[in-house]
């Protein structure tokens, strides 16, 4: 089954505002009652802030005001002074180190608009002080001349060789694995919309295949994972890529776990559990103790499909290098590096924040002893774990992965705020993260999907003009090359170039 | 087979309210009485549960709000906001975050460890333990499941002198050692935090939580009295340089700690001497001189060594404290270089604030950690410093009872208790003592950033 239209194709981008009344943004517009309703600032902002409603005049759009640097600034041509323009002090609690309210803010714009926020946000890094957020790119003195719209950002997902279908991703980006049961049928549904429309792939989870996703099944990864529930043959036959996880960056180490209140009848039936238990994956795969019981699990998957592409998700601890080589050896075409701090629906703080390496140090690690054993070009890296904007994509390809995998980032699409309590009680008041029968009606898949698509188009030209910039026309030459990158605790003494900073 | 190691944690409410980084502030005026309020749709039933805790003056608003947004975003006269809570930022100093401080008070309540989704919110990475991350085990490197019981992890150590080899008598008869050896369960030993607001209760609470957590608890001889009596076999009387101990105390102590002197192995072999049973700690400041005193001290026949740093995690030294996290790895190195490590026990205290400190302080070389001012916090102290000043406690912690601080310490040691299993089964790791110097099983900032960010910028080499 093909995408109705080209995917990436800018036609696909279309507004999709906040479904709540009042959009979260950094700035705040307010009018004192000196207000006399000429209506001077509905026509001065450029951005639509402002409107006149009856005979009153409100900011509905205040989270896309420039603030008070504006070039127009309404509160300054105002002929009575009602306007003033601050900061949100709503948006001084938001975020955290890695998604300041400034990168939740930006994701908000990029996915109602599809492009990236004009207004200062700093979309580009995080405040996490190390990693991505202190890496700078390099732009060259003398890049040559190439065209955003030249430069090609699709990836090939099978570089083996071994007969199977060779798979190319138009942006070298899927969606990661988030389970029916960890977040709701309608977020499901939605990223596997989105994943259809841009001839992507999105990660089923451990939970099963819901029927909702049949008619997604080209864009479906399946997922095998050491609880094994809802994997059957038929559901490994109906897909074009199967994964394995063996474990999971947020929590590695340590096997899923649901707990009891999300296993509501309908996940306890997909699932095949008992409504109300919590569910625990074991830890490990109590059948693999070696590389070749690995390989025994990856020929099983490939005698059940013989069309299918295997992935195999391992998270990063001291020797991940070996660990990927065992997989390329046992016959993986994508080895999926998922670093420490990713995300998931409910782990302990102390896996998240100290077990296994960051996936900045894990990609570079790999990637250089692939390169090293000679068998670099014949697999196909991913990377994912607290990959959060177009620049950690852009870094993470430089230091030597092909592509990516986002979570995060798509529950951001679907205005999760970070606010770290999806395991309570009812789980996501918001209606992401939950499978409350109330609160999952606060969301459309439609919009879910719409709000992706206009992400990940963000996501795309910003790519774009940053290797145009770099002079790069395919993202496949970007892969390892450190030389266009620079930590700002390293930095080189002489750079022939440009640092953005 | 002995009795698998299990601790009964029980829900301990707090005395206060806890606090939280941001509430909402909802203004009246303007409101335009909706049918339907956002604030009787907030999930949490943050309104409805809506009173003012007369002795904190807080806001059940400033305590119970999730942070949804919900409200904020819904109400159409925008009345609603959310504002960072200035008293919470004000808790806990560099060491103990308002963030770990909140943490502590949740894990003494409930026993339960945290847990959170979406992902890790903090840095990525910081100074002292927070420059490390542990090993995890993946496909030939199986893990254990010890979280969910299947597999049984041991956190037991021995602590006590022991023989490199087995020794014979004149006429080959196999001399047996005569050390004695004193098992923790748990491998956190419990001491009296160097300030508070701390009464009698509290100390007595602290002992009990020592015997109930089968481990020990290091307390000033001087103000150890009849009441102590019960816990006696928990207790270890600290005692200062040249001081004596009771006999009658002595029989019935497993332990004793002495704070280091010139001649404090004098003073060992003298309590020794009154009673052979008893397993003598020396406490030794942990500076840059601790590796070449703690071999002199194995070396003329010390049992356990408690390496002391400071409150604030670091050397106790005035000037370039390191964190002790490398202080301890130079010890340890010291004592494997010459051969003396497994002869020795070494405990370590110093701003230990988390599970993962106990894992990462065994992991550069200690046998055990000590904990201390973590159990104040434990009891709900904010770690102001005001009792130092001879203000008066915000919280009140001398009037804590000794059955509600025992209760607290066991949830909280409960908890990490958890959080070690989480730790060592990750790594595949099925009893504590195997984690004890095994550098190679963690991954160090400095090193990693070096091989990695280094060579940025630069043409790779081909
Ligand atoms: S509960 Fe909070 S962190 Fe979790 S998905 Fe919802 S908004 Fe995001
Ligand atoms: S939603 Fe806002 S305006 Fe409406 S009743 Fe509630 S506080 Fe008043
Ligand atoms: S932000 Fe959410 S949790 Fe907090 S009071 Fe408002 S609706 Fe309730
Ligand atoms: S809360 Fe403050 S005054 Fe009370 S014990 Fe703790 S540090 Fe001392």
């Amino acid at each position: 089954m093909n995408a109705p239209t080209k995917a990436f194709d800018p036609s696909q981008v279309k507004e999709a505002p906040s479904r709540f009344r009042t959009a979260l943004g950094k700035y705040r517009v307010s009018r004192s009652a000196k207000c006399i309703v000429c209506g001077l600032c509905v026509d001065v902002c450029p951005l639509g802030v402002n409107e006149k409603i009856g005979g009153r005049i409100t900011s509905p759009r205040d989270y896309k005001c420039l603030g008070p640097k504006c070039p127009t600034a309404c509160f300054k041509q105002c002929p009575v002074q009602a306007i003033t323009v601050r900061t949100d002090p709503t948006f001084e609690t938001m975020g955290d180190y890695r998604w300041t309210g400034d990168m939740l803010v930006s994701t908000y714009y990029m996915c109602e608009t599809g492009r990236v926020p004009q207004n200062g946000l700093e979309y580009r890094t995080g405040a996490s002080d190390g990693g991505f957020d202190k890496l700078r790119l390099i732009f060259p003195k003398d890049p040559g001349h190439v065209s955003p719209d030249e430069v090609d950002t699709s990836i090939e997902l099978n570089r083996t060789g071994d007969g199977r279908p060779q798979i190319d991703i138009p942006f070298p980006v899927y969606g990661g694995g988030m389970s029916f049961g960890s977040v709701s049928i309608r977020a499901i549904v939605g990223r596997m919309k989105a994943a259809t429309a841009l001839n992507s792939f999105c990660c089923t989870g451990e939970g099963g295949y819901p029927d909702d996703l049949i008619p997604y099944d080209d864009h479906v990864i399946t997922q095998v994972a050491t609880g094994l529930f809802g994997v059957r043959e038929e559901t490994i036959q109906r897909v074009r890529i199967v994964e394995f996880k063996y474990a999971q960056g947020a929590k590695p180490g340590l096997g899923g776990h649901l707990l009891g209140d999300k296993v509501t009848p309908a996940v306890a039936k997909m699932r095949e559990a008992v409504v109300g238990s919590a569910l625990f994956s074991p830890f490990p795969f109590h059948s693999v103790y070696s590389v070749e019981d690995h390989k025994k699990h990856i020929d099983w998957i490939k005698a059940t499909n013989s069309k299918a592409l295997v992935s195999v998700k391992v998270s990063t601890p001291t020797d991940v290098d070996m660990v990927a080589v065992g997989s390329y050896f046992a016959g993986a075409h994508i080895i999926h590096l998922d670093g420490s701090y990713g995300g998931t629906g409910a782990a302990p703080d102390i896996a998240k924040k100290n077990i296994a390496m960051p996936i900045e140090y894990a990609v570079p690690m790999v990637h250089r002893f692939l390169v090293a054993e000679g068998i670099r070009d014949k697999i196909t890296l991913i990377a994912s774990g607290g990959i959060r904007t177009p620049h950690d994509l852009i870094k993470i390809v430089a230091l030597g992965a092909d592509g990516i995998v986002t979570g995060t980032a798509d529950m951001v699409a679907m205005e999760c705020v970070r606010c770290h309590n999806c395991e309570s009680g009812r789980g996501c008041a918001r209606g992401i993260a939950t499978t409350d029968t109330g609160l999952v009606e606060l969301m459309e898949s439609d919009w879910v999907a719409q709000r992706l698509i206009n992400m990940y188009q963000a996501w795309r030209a910003e790519v774009q003009r940053i290797l145009a910039k770099m002079g790069l026309k395919s993202i496949r030459q970007l892969v390892g090359r450190t030389e266009f990158l620079a930590h700002l605790d390293y930095l080189p003494d002489h750079v022939d170039g440009e640092i953005e900073y | 087979m002995p009795a698998k190691y299990h601790i009964h944690t029980q829900e301990t409410p707090p005395r206060f309210k806890a606090l939280i980084r941001s509430g909402v502030i909802a203004w009246e005026e303007g409101c335009l009485k909706c049918a339907v309020c956002v604030k009787k749709q907030c999930v949490y039933k943050v309104y409805d549960q809506r009173n003012l805790d007369g002795r904190q003056m807080l806001d059940s608003i400033d305590t119970l709000c999730k942070d949804c947004y919900r409200c904020v975003q819904g109400c159409p006269a925008r009345l609603i906001n959310k504002a960072v809570n200035p008293e919470y930022l004000q808790i806990g100093d560099d060491l103990f975050t308002p963030e770990i401080i909140t943490k502590t008070w949740n894990q003494a309540a409930t026993g339960k460890i945290p847990v959170s989704g979406a992902g890790y919110g903090g840095k990525f990475s910081g100074k002292g333990f927070d420059a490390m991350w542990t090993d995890m085990s993946e496909i030939v490197r199986p893990t254990r499941d010890g979280i969910h019981g299947r597999e049984y992890i041991s956190t037991g150590v021995d602590l006590g002198r022991k023989d490199m080899y087995l020794k014979a008598g004149k006429n080959g008869e196999m001399k047996l050692p005569t050390y004695p050896s004193v098992r923790i369960e748990h491998p956190v030993l419990l001491q009296v935090p160097s300030f508070g607001a701390i009464r009698k209760p509290f100390l007595l609470g602290l002992a009990a939580a020592a015997r109930q957590l089968l481990t020990q608890a290091i307390i000033p001889a001087a103000v150890i009295d009849r009441d102590f009596r019960p816990h006696l076999a928990h207790v270890v009387p600290s005692l200062e340089p040249n001081i004596g101990l009771d006999e009658k105390m002595l029989s019935k102590v497993s332990m004793v700690e002495i704070a280091d002197h010139p001649k404090v192995m004098h003073q060992v072999a003298k309590i020794k001497k009154k009673s052979s049973k008893v397993a003598v700690i020396v406490k030794v400041p942990l500076n840059k001189k601790s590796p070449a005193r703690c071999l002199e001290l194995v070396q003329t026949g010390a049992e356990v060594i408690h390496l002391a740093g400071n409150d604030d995690g670091r050397e106790n030294t005035p000037k370039n404290a390191r964190y002790i996290k490398d202080a301890i790895a130079d010890v340890h190195q010291k004592l494997v270089e010459n051969n003396l490590r497994d002869t020795v026990s070494l405990i370590t205290s110093g701003g230990i604030a988390l599970a993962e400190h106990v894992a990462k302080g065994i992991i550069c070389g200690s046998d055990a950690i000590v904990a201390d001012l973590a159990l104040l916090v434990a009891v709900e102290c904010r770690v102001c410093r005001g009792c130092k000043q001879g203000l008066p406690c915000p919280v009140c912690i001398e009037d804590v009872t000794a059955d509600w601080t025992t209760h607290r310490m066991v949830n909280l040691l409960g908890a990490w208790h958890n959080q070690l299993l989480e730790i060592s089964g990750a790594m595949g790791i099925r009893d504590i003592r195997r984690m004890r110097g095994e550098r190679g099983r963690a991954m160090f900032f400095e090193e990693l950033e070096k091989m990695v960010f280094a060579g940025l910028g630069k043409p790779a080499a081909k």
